[in-house]
């Protein structure tokens, strides 16, 4: 029902001269909001009028709060002209309707104009009434609190995580409706930047409404994100997780109790309790359920993709079970086991067990698998909208006429993707997916749809309910065919009835591997965990998440980037569809071998934050993959690299090869020495994969073979443990030691990682410098060899890095947190580089006072906020879900009769070719694995708690300066070193678009696009200050899409930037207050053990 | 192949004082690379010419972005467009807002005029400063001079807090637009030998003693114009040269004092009547607008040549004036004691500033 929104027009300053004559603007205000404008007096020949408005009061309902935004237009008065439009604000006024939030918006924004940018300011006062709504029924989602940080909020506790949110909106363009051919460059942008607002503000409500459903009352790892498909439409489209959070107001004295008792609580529980909670979800509806989620993407296609993904890949059981289930259950399966197994699937497809989150409250991430990606390649014919039903007031695409026998639609798209990456993760033996993101590229008419994750085991502790649940009570099945046969399987079993609560060392228990050693879905070398000496670690491990802040790492971290440019002929339609998925695997696979080479160039054996990105221009490909590598504790010391000639014919060239060889060994020393990657020696103690059977493991390197495994394969025979040969007679791999070795180092002083935070650097000083950079390269010779282009890329990337180094220099020591790139190509021959990121500093001595600290145990979580995270309210609900995937043999043969099924159903104008997941260029590649372990062992672990008082430690070492009032820090990381939030106060998610006629007059497309973007941070500053705000955390530009158009002396940008207004507060009283519950959780924590 | 665009722009805005130094210079972006290249800055950060050259566009971006705000300082710390702390805002208006002496001396009194601007290109050939910078400079000349013209109060004081200027630049500025508003003549060759610092004490001298201001700061009127009722009573002090016994006794007065204690006294005591009535004629003068223009030449001619080519020193020159000054009181028919003081006391400061090569 209704709230009562109102605002007053206070005053205006730096206004621009609307009149020639006297120099001077009379500016007066509408103020519009829905349907209803009020205006204020002129006040008149003033450049810092002061209106001092009433208070304008609409009465709307709360669904329209959530939608609209207020929208304040300052004019110029002209008695015998129309009125000149000075500039707009936009306010969203979500922040007020939540309860937590903030209370009042007051404050000084920046008037916009779409052609002029910034013309001075206004200051003006909005606050909402909201009366309470007891409808069952409503339509708006008031007070659902929105986070776009990826992990639980500093000043919350997580009482409950209930899963994946997502939802998409899509409408016309406005860019490209007929109108825009008559209307002003002006008003065609405000219509864009408007319709925007209220899709987001929509896009916000349903996803809240959603996670009412569920129980919620928050999202954390809001991810929204806008593709601008041109002609097809705009598809604004959001992911995130819902949680139910509680404020932690005091210190929390029943957390710590709580957690004391809950393991003992857990172990004792049978296993099958948790199907108390789990009935409504695991029995009866799961059947319409699934109907009715599959009656809205075409089984088919998924097919399509299957069968092409098939014939690299065969043995992963899980996927394929996965991604036939709606539709093999429909159209066939005679098999009974086959049934089962899709009925199993179609519950699990309910919903899906992924977590945007990348960092989570300590104990919920049990065990790490790997990586997991799915992408496909989508012609945009046309939008076809949603089964989700759009009733908002714009209107529709109607496109009938074309699609009446396809139902594709955008969420059809995705959930065929979710799917396949659900079905990849559980192919690693896990049954979640954590840090989990969405992407797209878009070129003309074809679209790149991308997701990836980090295939996971989680505790039970957050979930009570929800797919976890239904699907532990169905992965115990395959168990039972299993149990008995084989020791190890038996092992798996019990584990799996103990529930996980069982103590998983915290250390290093993430390493473990989720999946059954004698079932990899892919090679991999598998030791004892070199920390516990427990349980199986693989060799590498990569993910998407960041760093868990108890994990035991050695020596720094450091950015390792592959980078790839792949040309292609240019193609309309269909063929560019089909040309570009061909294209693809073979990206990935380069990337990923790139990024396994940088990272043994440097000693380090895991990466964290992996995130890929394919870009997709008329004639190239582009591929950037960039994460943080660090040398985890657990897991064993990677091998080097051997280079090898496979024509071992004159001197000369051997001695080349071994000239190569030598540098190689080189670099990779002074990179242990630069990082400080000195591991314990740990007597070797070479296990192997315990794997008894190598034909099944031969069989497995067959299956997919390509030319390139078959050296992978040799050199796993020949060099100890996983020595990694090039072979540099291929062309592709002199590139790769090329790029290995011109990769120039970090400058002195420099550290830089795409996470969080450094794993290996804690003490960091208040001084945080956030920026934004973007550059835009021109290929002017279009004749470039895929070699050329990598090398010019290469460059690019490394010389931004270059520059950003030496921009921030006066900082040093400091680390270069967050680095986000996104590249782009705007138009042929263009390549676009964006990077966002902070610089922190940090104090050169490490100083680890804490005797207790143990040698190697470096703690990468930097901040304060410990103490919040270890005091969550234990849910008692000691449900396993332990996911024990296919496994058996049965598995296998099932595999084997998918693809021939699904032959028959290939379709075309989907071009729903996928490319092949992470998993499968795992595959391809002897050496690359990763995985947690499901055979974890009692409780002995206890015995390591986390050094008490770390925090503490870290905390007096941390030297605070002072900051001046009215300063808005802006950092992409979801904290400010030295400072402690103590409130938030809403999402910031603004979109703006900057055009201009007269760019050489503005600097040419530099002073253009420097200016934007400064202009961008302070309205995104100003509206937090408004808010009551001084800093935003977990900031990210999210879009940053540039034309240029030089002849017609013309440019146009658009920006999309997102984050948390929070209040924060330099920490030193609150110093002493917080030592203590720190203490005492950590002890619980410890005596959990998790 | 090149970069098409490439910028950086950071939460809190960056500015290498360094390279603000190079724009404010004028000098061109290719030239500021080189510069910073001999200055070693690539050796110390491992940084190429290309990351000099594209760190050095985006400042000079900067730069020109914030000039705008930079000409209404008090902007600078309200504006939302950059995050700047503080300390760095007063710094780049200082710098912004310093200037050559070399070429504040060529514009010195001068009209700041359209007519004045088209010739800086001279002045800059001359000064071997760049144009641009020239221009800058002029132009904050020219800012300051038309707030602070129409300006109630102590000029200083209005300077400070239009300008956000520390105390020293103030006063410069104060003495800047002083000259200009009182065009006084300084580009003469007799005057040539005189630093800007030299003027500027001086203007200080007259802003605070010969000034409206100067008797009542709460005056409805400014500090820029010299105090006209003033100026009218100094014509009563002729009567120091034309009153032939008064002129004598004031000789012999000053003689007595100094007899012994100057190297110099027999030039000084043959020179007496001229300088005396040099100084007594400047001030009955300064009535007339076209004689204020000429007081620090007319200074220089009637006064320090004299006793610069009789090789008085700076000692000399403080003896003698002092007891100039004080005789004068002494003198039983002299009644104008105040203004006498008031003008003596900042001539003898002014020539004492003046005196020497």
């Amino acid at each position: 029902m209704p709230g009562k929104l109102k605002a007053k027009i206070v005053a205006g300053r730096h206004l621009p001269v609307m009149d020639r004559a006297s120099d001077l603007t009379d500016a007066f205000v509408e103020v519009k909001f829905g349907n209803t404008t009020y205006k204020t007096d002129v006040y008149p020949k003033s450049l810092n009028p002061q209106w001092n408005s009433e208070w304008f009061k609409f009465e709307v309902d709360d669904e329209d709060l959530q939608d609209e935004p207020l929208q304040i237009t300052v004019l110029d008065h002209d008695t015998y002209s129309a009125n000149d439009a000075i500039g707009k604000v936009y306010i969203d006024i979500d922040p007020l309707l939540c309860s937590e939030a903030a209370t009042v918006i007051s404050g000084w924004l920046p008037i916009y104009d779409t052609i002029h940018g910034i013309r001075g300011e206004i200051n003006v006062l909005v606050k909402v009434d909201l009366f309470n709504d007891l409808n069952r029924f409503r339509q708006s989602s008031c007070g659902v609190k929105f986070f776009c940080t990826t992990s639980i909020p500093r000043c919350y506790r997580a009482i409950m995580v209930h899963g994946f949110v997502e939802e998409l909106v899509v409408n016309e363009d406005p860019e490209y409706q007929w109108i825009d051919r008559i209307r002003t460059p002006r008003a065609s942008n405000e219509a864009r930047q408007r319709l925007i607002f209220l899709m987001s503000g929509e896009l916000q409500r349903k996803i809240g409404l959603k996670v009412l459903e569920m129980g919620g009352n928050a999202v954390v790892g809001y991810l929204q994100c806008f593709d601008l498909e041109g002609e097809s439409g705009l598809v604004v489209r959001a992911i995130g997780t819902a949680c139910t959070l509680e404020k932690i107001s005091t210190l929390p004295s029943t957390a710590t109790h709580q957690s004391n008792s809950s393991p003992s609580k857990d172990m004792k529980e049978p296993v099958f309790g948790e199907e108390v909670p789990g009935i409504p979800l695991s029995s009866g509806p799961p059947t319409p359920l699934r109907a009715q989620t599959f009656s809205s993407f075409s089984p088919s296609k998924s097919y399509s993709r299957q069968s092409s993904s098939s014939d690299t890949e065969l043995s992963l059981t899980p996927k394929t079970g996965m991604g036939s289930g709606g539709s093999a259950g429909k159209e066939a399966g005679p098999l009974k086991a086959l049934l089962r197994q899709q009925t199993q699937s179609a519950l699990e497809q309910r919903e899906y067990p992924f977590f945007t989150l990348t960092s989570f409250p300590s104990g919920f991430l049990l065990h790490v698998g790997g990586v997991v990606s799915a992408r496909s390649v989508k012609l945009l014919d046309r939008i076809h909208n949603p089964a989700l039903g759009n009733t908002r007031s714009y209107k529709l695409l109607d496109w009938n006429s074309f699609t009446a026998d396809e139902p594709e639609t955008r969420d059809a798209w995705w959930e065929e993707i979710r799917q396949e990456i659900k079905s990849h993760a559980k192919a690693l033996g896990c049954h979640a997916v954590v840090g989990y993101s969405e992407s797209t590229s878009i070129c003309e008419e074809v679209c790149i749809l991308s997701a990836s994750g980090t295939a996971a085991i989680l505790s039970s502790r957050f979930m009570q309910d929800g797919p976890l649940d239904t699907e532990h009570r169905l992965s115990r099945q395959p168990l039972v065919f299993s149990t008995g046969s084989e020791r190890v399987e038996g092992d798996m079993g019990s584990s799996a009835s103990l529930g996980f609560e069982e103590v998983v060392p915290p250390g290093c228990g993430f390493c473990h591997i989720p999946y059954d050693e004698l079932n990899i879905p892919f090679p991999a070398q598998l030791t004892y965990c070199y920390s516990c000496r427990r349980s199986k670690v693989p060799d590498v491990l990569f993910t998407t998440i960041d760093l868990p802040a108890d994990a035991n790492i050695t020596g720094k971290g450091c950015l390792i980037q592959a980078r790839l440019c792949r040309t292609k002929k240019k193609a309309q339609g269909e063929g560019n569809a089909t040309a570009i998925s061909n294209l693809l695997p073979f990206l990935e696979y380069e990337l990923h071998t790139q990024l396994m080479n940088k990272l043994k160039l440097r000693g380090m054996n895991a990466l964290f934050g992996l995130r890929i990105q394919i870009s997709v221009g008329e004639t190239m490909l582009l591929g950037l993959a960039s994460a943080t590598g660090v040398y985890l504790t657990a897991l064993p010391g990677p091998g080097g690299i051997q280079i090898a000639g496979k024509t071992p014919s004159d001197i000369t060239y051997e001695q080349h090869i071994s000239n190569m060889q030598k540098k190689i060994n080189d670099t990779i020393a002074k990179n242990k020495d630069l990082y400080e990657i000195n591991p314990p020696e740990v007597v070797e103690e070479i296990i192997g994969s315990p794997i008894p059977e190598p034909r099944q493991r031969s069989r497995l390197f067959r299956s997919q073979s390509e030319s390139s495994d078959e050296v992978s394969e040799l050199d796993l025979s020949h060099g100890k443990k996983d020595a990694f040969v090039l072979e540099i007679d291929d062309t592709d791999a002199v590139e790769d030691i090329h790029a290995l070795l011109t990769d120039s180092p970090t400058p002195q002083g420099f550290y830089s990682c795409n996470t969080e935070i450094m794993p290996g650097i804690q003490n960091w000083t208040s001084a945080i410098q956030m920026f934004t950079s973007v550059r835009v390269f021109r290929l002017n010779n279009a004749n470039l060899t895929n070699q050329g282009l990598n090398k010019i890329f290469s460059d690019l990337c490394e010389n931004l890095l270059k520059s950003l180094y030496f921009k921030l220099r006066s900082m040093v020591p400091c680390c270069l947190c967050h680095l986000n790139f996104t590249v782009a190509i705007p138009e042929d021959e263009l390549i676009q580089v964006a990077v966002t990121a902070v610089a922190m500093s940090f104090d050169k001595e490490q100083i680890l006072e804490n005797g207790k600290q143990s040698g190697e145990k470096t703690l990468t979580k930097a901040i304060t906020e410990n103490d919040e995270q270890l005091q969550f309210n234990l849910e008692l609900n000691p449900e396993s879900s332990h996911a024990n995937p296919l496994s058996s043999p049965k598995g296998l043969s099932e595999v084997g009769s998918h693809p021939s099924a699904r032959a028959p159903s290939v379709d075309y104008s989907s071009f729903a070719d996928r490319c092949s997941s992470w998993i499968e260029q795992l595959r391809l590649k002897a050496h690359t694995i990763r995985r947690g372990s499901v055979k974890t062992t009692s409780s002995m672990e206890k015995a390591s708690p986390l050094p008490e008082g770390r925090s503490r430690s870290l905390r007096s070492n941390r030297s605070y300066s002072g900051t001046s009032v009215a300063v808005v820090k802006m950092t992409p990381l979801s904290f400010i070193p030295g400072a402690k939030i103590i409130k938030y106060l809403g999402i910031i998610n603004m979109f703006f678009i900057r055009e201009t006629t007269s760019l050489r007059e503005e600097g040419g497309v530099s002073g253009f696009l420097h200016s934007f973007i400064a202009e961008v941070f302070a309205m995104v500053r100003a509206h937090v200050a408004a808010l009551g705000g001084n800093a935003v955390v977990s900031y990210s530009m999210k879009e940053c899409v540039f034309m240029e158009n030089p002849n017609k002396n013309q440019a146009q940008c658009l920006i999309n930037v997102s984050g948390d207004a929070v209040i924060f507060v330099r920490e030193s009283e609150l110093e002493a207050a917080s030592v203590q519950p720190q203490s005492t959780t950590h002890t619980s924590n410890g005596g959990e053990g998790t | 192949m090149s970069v098409e665009l490439d910028v950086f722009v950071g939460n809190t805005t960056i500015m290498d004082k360094e390279v603000y130094q190079l724009w404010l210079n004028g000098y061109t972006v290719n030239d500021a690379v080189k510069v910073r290249i001999e200055g070693g800055v690539m050796e110390e950060c491992e940084a190429s010419a290309d990351v000099l050259l594209s760190d050095t566009m985006d400042q000079y971006r900067t730069f020109q972005m914030c000039e705008r705000l930079l000409h209404h300082p008090a902007k600078l710390a309200n504006q939302l467009l950059f995050q700047i702390p503080p300390d760095r805002q007063a710094m780049l208006i200082e710098r912004y807002y310093a200037f050559d002496d070399l070429f504040v001396r060529e514009v010195l009194g001068k009209k700041l005029s359209k007519g004045t601007k088209k010739d800086l290109d001279d002045v800059s050939a001359k000064t071997g400063v760049s144009l641009k910078s020239c221009r800058r400079q002029f132009d904050n000349f020219k800012r300051v001079f038309k707030v602070v013209e129409e300006l109630k109060g102590p000029l200083v004081e209005n300077i400070r807090q239009h300008f956000l200027l520390p105390d020293q630049l103030a006063r410069d500025y104060a003495a800047i637009v002083f000259f200009a508003n009182n065009r006084f003549e300084t580009g003469k060759k007799k005057l040539l030998y005189l630093t800007f610092q030299d003027f500027a004490f001086c203007a200080g001298q007259l802003i605070n003693h010969w000034t409206l201001g100067a008797v009542d700061s709460m005056m409805e009127d400014m500090d820029v114009d010299l105090d006209k009722e003033f100026l009218q009573d100094l014509k009563d002090l002729k009567i120091l040269i034309t009153d032939k016994d008064l002129l004598d006794q004031h000789k012999s007065l000053v003689c007595t004092a100094l007899r012994g204690k100057t190297s110099v006294f027999n030039e000084m005591e043959a020179n007496f009547k001229n300088l005396s009535r040099g100084l007594v004629n400047i001030a009955a003068k300064l009535i007339n607008a076209k004689d204020v223009r000429d007081f620090f030449i007319d200074l220089v001619e009637k006064f320090i040549e004299p006793c610069r080519s009789d090789k008085w020193t700076s000692i000399d020159m403080n003896l003698f004036l002092t007891h100039y000054t004080n005789s004068a009181h002494i003198l039983d028919t002299f009644k104008h004691h105040a203004v006498w003081t008031r003008y003596m006391g900042v001539i003898k400061s002014c020539i004492l500033r003046m005196y020497h090569d």
